[in-house]
């Protein structure tokens, strides 16, 4: 027991181990955990960043379907729309087309009338005049008659 | 060296003994004040070695990337260093850290001999022609002083430093009492500064020494077939111990400095 020269001694190497901690251990050491902790905060907050982003692209993609939804929406009702307008101008069309149909079938009948009529004016003057001359076994001045027969085949045509 | 061939007395006293060198003479011999205790050098420069070796190889492997187990274990220690003093130390000196870790490790090394069984290192040694060995360098008075007083030693220079010749001599001379009463202030301050170094060695040097002590009667006075138990009991608490005691030395070497560094 007692103190001696050991003392010295391990005051010597005591400070060439601190000595030797500070120089070639501790700065290592620290350098690598700090650029560690450097790390793992860059990529936390990349990681923070990502699900911003995320959260961002989410909200993008929500806003855009509602859009889309409601952009489809329009376009059918649009279409809808234009289908019935389509259908209410064939309709139209289809009337006017018909009225159209049915005036001409009306003036074709009536030319038709008129026609037959004209016909049978001039069947009825011709067998009038037949009749007329067997009647009377003569000839008749044509001139002087016709006009008899034009009044006769009008009132036959009024009838 | 088994228990019973000697009478415990001599068994004891025995195991209280340095493997001594007279520096002047070369011989195994006490030599008063130039004697050096070979054992306590050996076993504290090769545990300084295993601890500054192991830490330099993981220092230069270390990567900032996902770190082996051996870094994590060195990283852990490192950074638990660094957090004690960012706690208690708030101005700048790349020192102190290093000096904390230093401290810490060693000292735990150190100290963790002293779980070592009491008898196995002297018996081998023995078998080697070496009759005298202590094993746990800081149950020597010597080593735990040097420790401390090298310690004081920065406590004085970084006093001087940070305060100034002139500004630690007013503290001195006018604290705690004020300026007139610096007869008062001056010897209660010699007493503060030297309890410092004393309390910082002898509270190590103590708690080791006993704990060795103990040990030491458990083998000596007890028969071999019951040592076992209460061996393993007081191995299980001196765990807890030569951390304690590491961590203490750390943690007051930490807090002399930064007071060093703070007015008071």
């Amino acid at each position: 027991m007692g103190f001696n020269i050991t003392l010295i001694g391990q005051m010597i190497t005591f400070i060439l181990f601190v000595a030797i901690t500070m120089k070639y251990v501790w700065p290592h050491i620290i350098q690598a955990l700090q650029e560690r902790q450097d790390t793992i905060a860059e990529g936390l907050a990349a990681a923070e960043r990502g699900n911003h982003e995320l959260e961002l692209a989410q909200h993008k993609s929500t806003s855009m379907l509602r859009e889309a939804k409601i952009k489809a929406a329009e376009i059918i009702d649009q279409a809808n729309k234009r289908a019935a307008q389509i259908i209410e101008q064939a309709k139209d069309d289809g009337r006017v087309e018909g009225e159209r149909m049915l005036e001409m079938a009306r003036s074709d009948i009536a030319q038709e009338q008129e026609a037959a009529r004209e016909q049978l004016r001039q069947e009825v003057a011709g067998i009038a005049v037949a009749g007329a001359e067997r009647i009377l076994g003569q000839q008749i001045d044509q001139a002087a008659n016709n006009s008899m027969i034009e009044q006769l085949i009008t009132e036959v045509s009024s009838d | 060296m088994s228990s019973g061939a000697l009478d415990p007395t001599r068994y004891i006293q025995h195991h209280m003994l340095n493997l001594p060198l007279n520096v002047k003479s070369g011989a195994s011999e006490f030599n008063g004040f130039w004697t050096l205790h070979l054992d306590t050098m050996f076993f504290s420069v090769l545990l300084g070695a295993l601890f500054l070796i192991t830490f330099r190889i993981v220092a230069k492997r270390a990567t900032s990337g996902v770190p082996g187990k051996m870094q994590c274990l060195v990283e852990t220690l490192v950074e638990f260093a660094d957090n004690q003093v960012k706690e208690t130390f708030h101005g700048h000196n790349p020192l102190i850290a290093p000096l904390a870790l230093t401290i810490f490790v060693w000292v735990f090394l150190m100290n963790f001999m002293d779980l070592i069984p009491v008898d196995l290192l002297p018996w081998l040694a023995g078998m080697a022609g070496i009759h005298y060995l202590r094993v746990v360098p800081t149950t020597d008075m010597n080593l735990t002083f040097a420790m401390s007083i090298s310690v004081f030693i920065l406590v004085i220079y970084y006093s001087f430093k940070v305060k100034g010749v002139w500004g630690f001599s007013k503290e001195i001379i006018s604290h705690p009492f004020g300026p007139w009463l610096f007869f008062f202030n001056v010897p209660l301050r010699f007493v503060d500064e030297l309890a410092k170094p004393i309390s910082l060695a002898l509270r190590l040097f103590g708690n080791m020494f006993a704990g060795e002590l103990i040990f030491i009667l458990i083998a000596a006075l007890l028969p071999w077939w019951i040592q076992w138990a209460p061996g393993v009991v007081w191995a299980l608490f001196h765990i807890l111990i030569i951390s304690l005691q590491a961590f203490i030395f750390m943690m007051l070497t930490i807090v002399y400095l930064s007071m060093a560094h703070e007015g008071h």
